[in-house]
């Protein structure tokens, strides 16, 4: 029911969600941001079991900031990635896993951008564009065709919003709104929420 | 004297020597001073000599507990550490559970106790440090807290701790102003405090600030140089 993608260009990563918190057939929120901010440069989103995307995805946000506070210089966006990934594969053989699907989006000084996909099963693959979700049965292929590695900004933004229009007209379920956000060398900039309208 | 050996064990007038004792060790450790300020909060502390051949960026006496906390110590450098690692964990999990930043007397009422925890129990000693923490609460408001071995915890508008504290204190009494507004005043106090104890003046000084809505920053050597010099100049100007 939910939906998560990420698209990197030459130097930042373009990400969106869907806005819609549910409980069986009733949308309970519709401006629910699953994004998380864990540092100045990185962003995970998560989706998945109720509770555990909240839970797990706040305890790995305070954890990388008490590396912060312990170093003194904040974890890369490739060691916070792995660092998630073997927080879910422990919690995983235990009695308490975590089924929660993440993207994690991140820019480094030495490295550039770079944007991670995990799934409950605690897989870890670094890629260029990744979704989550049924919408990414519909999207990806999308993503196949139009991707480049050297987008310009506003070039993604046209291809995420080709990837909503497709979820718009052939996705059973509405999703009426995206958040949308960006990093760069900058930091994380909040884009113009995507509302697509009306199916053709 | 066989009241000083258990730090569970009171002496017939009622003290716990392990206590002063860790007290005494806190007074062999390099001045620390912190002074707050309308809009900042300044720690300073007195820099050990190194030897020769020692990085001398090693040896980090101000350590930040959270965006909006700092703290400065003095005494034994390797207790310091645990508590500074235990005050960082409970900072994050305030936040973890509660969604908002610990405030100032939070975290030190948490490292009170811990230290209090220490003369309570068997087997352990006291830790062999006094703090002093500075930050700003999510209202806005600063705060200065002194922790002492024995757990107990005061608020200072200004205060010192370490070898020579008694002379630092005093002078602080002597030249503090309420509501000092301008930052550069709270700062050349804090300064001019550790200039009246430490030799050879601003390049033994490590100094760290923080704003309200800031992250503390530490500054500079020509930093401090130049208030070094401006206050030199002041001095001048005043004899």
């Amino acid at each position: 029911m939910e939906y998560l993608i990420g698209i990197q260009g030459q130097d930042f990563v373009l990400v969106a969600a869907d806005n819609i918190a549910a409980n069986s057939i009733i949308q309970m929120k519709q401006d629910q941001d699953k994004m998380f901010k864990l540092s100045d440069k990185i962003l995970l989103l998560c989706v998945g079991e109720a509770g555990d995307t909240v839970q797990f995805a706040e305890y790995i946000q305070k954890n990388i900031q008490l590396y912060k506070m312990r170093n003194g210089y904040e974890l890369s966006p490739k060691a916070a990635a792995n660092f998630t990934r073997k927080n879910l594969a422990d919690y995983l053989r235990s009695r308490t896993p975590y089924h929660v699907n993440l993207l994690l989006a991140g820019f480094d000084e030495t490295d550039g951008p770079g944007l991670y996909y995990m799934d409950h099963l605690s897989a870890l693959a670094k890629a260029p564009f990744a979704a989550h979700g049924y919408g990414a049965y519909l999207t990806l292929s999308i993503l196949d065709r139009y991707y480049r590695p050297d987008l310009t900004r506003d070039e993604a933004v046209d291809l995420l919003k080709k990837c909503i229009e497709e979820l718009n007209k052939r996705f059973i379920l509405n999703l009426p709104s995206f958040s949308v956000r960006l990093i760069d060398k900058e930091g994380i900039h909040d884009l113009e929420k995507l509302m697509p309208v009306g199916a053709k | 004297m066989s009241y000083d050996r258990a730090i569970t064990v009171f002496s017939p007038d009622g003290h716990l020597f392990q206590v002063d004792y860790a007290q005494e060790a806190v007074k062999k450790g390099s001045t620390a001073v912190g002074v707050r300020g309308k809009n900042v909060v300044v720690l300073g502390v007195e820099k050990k000599i190194v030897a020769k051949l020692q990085e001398d960026r090693t040896v980090r006496k101000i350590c930040s507990l959270d965006d909006n906390v700092f703290m400065a110590f003095a005494g034994l450098t390797a207790d310091a550490r645990i508590i500074v690692n235990r005050a960082r964990v409970e900072c994050q999990s305030h936040r973890l559970t509660v969604e908002d930043p610990a405030t100032v007397e939070y975290i030190t009422r948490y490292i009170s106790s811990i230290k209090q925890r220490y003369t309570q129990s068997n087997g352990r000693r006291p830790f062999g440090i006094s703090s002093l923490i500075v930050g700003f609460d999510f209202d806005g408001t600063p705060h200065l807290y002194q922790t002492d071995p024995s757990g107990t915890y005061h608020a200072w508008k200004a205060n010192a701790i370490g070898r020579s504290a008694k002379t630092v204190r005093e002078f602080l009494e002597k030249n503090y102003k309420e509501d000092m507004e301008s930052d550069t005043d709270t700062i050349k106090l804090a300064i001019r405090a550790l200039l009246e104890v430490v030799q050879s003046g601003g390049k033994n000084i490590e100094l760290a600030i923080m704003k309200r809505d800031e992250s503390m920053k530490m500054l500079a050597q020509e930093e401090i140089e130049e208030y070094v010099t401006a206050i030199e100049t002041e001095k001048q100007k005043k004899t």
